[in-house]
């Protein structure tokens, strides 16, 4: 079983963009890093500059470096830097049609946003190229497990660390949360690393907002299910970067899949780093996915 | 433009259809369709009745059939696009790439239109799905303006419908999975959000906390009607105050927009609410009605205060206008 990192879904600063990119090029043991803004592309122009070496870098350190395309493209220059980046040379990660109907034809990678749900779309996908497919993060086990058997299909990836994206919208939230408008948006979202708490009003945590995206408060750790997930052919795990220690996130999955700690420890481990939310894992088990299912039951 | 009603049940088709939908959608009594809710919807049989009901009168029927397909479940919904074509449906509305594909194969002759849930918001996705599955329209997913619309139906080739009255999806639809977060069922999965049987009401110290999956979405003081507690127009706290964060209980409303949609080149505008009953029907069905009438005859319109069958009493034109956003 391979590692990905996912891509940085905040507004991180670049200079905290780069430095974490370098930290992941030496010490990270993941196989494959997607690089690149998925969640507006107003933040993008900052980072253009730093993305260069940070590409570089991430290949010198051995990792496959994949660009993410844009989740939600509507505007015609988000269109054109979609098809420039799939004219370039490295793999590119879609989360839509917009950007699939760009990358047809050649292979690519489906990302977690993008609506795979069924045996059938997988084979669409293949013959359009796909590689590797991350499934939507809602998908219970029962569908994984039918998914790895499929035939002539992309290699699977699983949600497995991160607070889990749920939406997108045209509109943007944090903005909206500010009293601004998204088009004088002050790049609030700049303030939240993890997203931007949502809480009940009774002040249970719940959601994350990040822009125009909407993420799960709880932190999807996946632990006893990696097993599982193993013997139904899935042949990827998702990191998804959230501030903390990714590098000890994916030190601790990497000695799981090897074996060399089990997965109450593998847990107990990434229990003990500063996570943004409380644990969750219910949607492989088909449940709400804001539920812990803990090992035990 | 084609008025396009909703038809959640038999009677709700006659309805629609009697006084003026140009078509009417409608879906099957299952997770095929992104309303599967108790008591709605038509068996194979009842969808063969209808077409025929409508059909005597000059309307069209589309047969929704636009959740994504469970994995090993999918001949679900091949025998749902199976029982439309039988029933002489004048089009099937889709969602998802795997049920498109079999679909345009196995039926090269029916007239297949992309679901909003499907979220194509480009040319270049919309061009996807026309010259590879053959689609002959496009619903559009409520995050765009009418001028983003104008120049998005300039740009392609198949026709475009978009939503003109109703429940207003706050994200880009088919890509929400808020519901299944909180319960563990959610529109692309199971055809429905905020599902009743996880809804809970009580009254806890003057207040009724309208609480969904066991999350709070919202608390109303004693006397003031309480909302369904549909999660995306929920209030919560951000910085310890309490808000709509994602947006209030508004429904979309485009009277005011009705001569700036046809100008976009808008072909169909469709009704929201298979689920409401026959007052909102009827009102809705009427209002846009007398309203498409009188802008083809370039008459002045007549105003229609549906301020009642909005969520909350409040009509939004939502993403329609740039500052919505």
């Amino acid at each position: 079983m391979k590692l990905t990192l996912g891509p940085v879904l905040f507004n991180w600063p670049t200079l905290a963009w780069s430095d974490f990119y370098a930290r992941i090029a030496d010490e990270a043991p993941v196989d494959r890093v997607v690089v690149g803004e998925v969640v507006c592309s107003k933040r993008s122009p900052f980072r253009l500059e730093a993305a260069g070496a940070v590409v570089e870098r991430l290949e010198r350190g051995g990792k496959e470096v994949v660009i993410a395309a844009l989740a939600l493209p509507t505007l015609k220059r988000e269109i054109v830097e979609i098809d420039a980046a799939a004219e370039g040379l490295h793999l590119i990660e879609i989360g839509d049609v917009t950007a699939l109907a760009a990358v047809a034809g050649q292979p690519h990678v489906i990302g977690p946003m993008f609506n795979v749900y069924n045996e059938a779309t997988l084979s669409e996908l293949a013959a359009l190229g796909a590689m590797t497919v991350c499934l939507p993060p809602e998908l219970p086990m029962s569908s994984v497990a039918v998914l790895g058997k499929a035939q002539a299909s992309p290699e699977l990836e699983v949600f497995a660390f991160g607070r889990a994206p749920l939406a997108v919208a045209a509109r943007c939230y944090h903005a909206r949360a500010h009293g601004l408008m998204k088009d004088a948006c002050r790049y609030v979202c700049e303030n939240d690393p993890d997203g931007l708490e949502v809480e009940t009003l009774d002040g249970q945590p719940f959601l994350a907002v990040n822009g125009v995206q909407t993420l799960a408060s709880g932190v999807t750790v996946l632990s006893g299910e990696v097993a599982d997930l193993r013997a139904a052919n899935v042949a990827r795990l998702r990191l998804s970067p959230q501030t903390g220690d990714m590098v000890a996130v994916a030190q601790s999955f990497r000695d799981l899949i090897d074996g060399r700690i089990d997965a109450a420890e593998q847990l107990a481990r990434i229990s003990a780093l500063q996570l943004p939310g409380e644990i969750v894992n219910g949607y492989l088990h088909a449940r709400p996915g804001a539920v812990h299912v803990s090992a035990a039951s | 433009m084609e008025l396009v009603c909703p038809a959640g049940t038999p009677h709700a088709l006659r309805t629609a259809v009697d006084i003026g939908a140009d078509a009417v959608y409608c879906g099957f009594q299952d997770e095929t369709n992104a309303r599967n809710f108790p008591g709605l919807n038509f068996s194979p049989e009842e969808l063969r009745e209808g077409v025929s009901y409508a059909h005597r009168r000059g309307t069209k029927v589309l047969v929704a059939i636009n959740t994504f397909a469970r994995a090993g479940g999918t001949r679900l919904w091949q025998q749902a696009v199976e029982e439309a074509v039988r029933a002489g449906a004048d089009a099937i509305i889709l969602a998802d790439i795997g049920v498109i594909g079999w679909a345009c194969r196995t039926f090269p002759e029916q007239r297949l239109h992309l679901s909003v849930q499907a979220a194509a918001t480009t040319p270049a996705a919309i061009r996807f799905y026309v010259e590879r599955y053959g689609i002959k329209r496009v619903v559009l997913p409520r995050v765009l303006t009418v001028d983003e619309i104008a120049t998005l139906i300039a740009a392609i080739s198949c026709e475009a419908e978009v939503f003109a009255f109703g429940g207003l999806c706050v994200m880009t639809e088919g890509r929400c999975q808020l519901s299944s977060y909180a319960t563990g069922e959610s529109p692309n999965m199971n055809g429905v959000c905020s599902p009743a049987e996880h809804v809970e009401y009580r009254q806890e110290g003057g207040e009724l906390a309208a609480r969904l999956g066991g999350f709070t979405i919202d608390r109303y003081p004693e006397g003031q009607p309480a909302a369904y507690p549909t999660l995306c127009k929920g209030r919560f706290k951000v910085h310890g105050k309490a808000q709509h964060i994602f947006e209030e209980p508004a429904s979309l409303d485009t009277l005011p927009l009705l001569s700036a949609l046809r100008k976009a080149g808008v072909r169909a505008l469709k009704i929201e609410g298979r689920q409401r009953g026959k007052a909102y029907l009827t009102a809705t069905v009427k209002a846009f009605r007398e309203a498409l009438n009188a802008l083809e005859a370039s008459a002045e319109p007549v105003v229609h205060d549906l301020g009642r069958l909005t969520e909350g009493g409040r009509g939004t034109t939502g993403a329609y206008r740039k500052t919505w956003r």
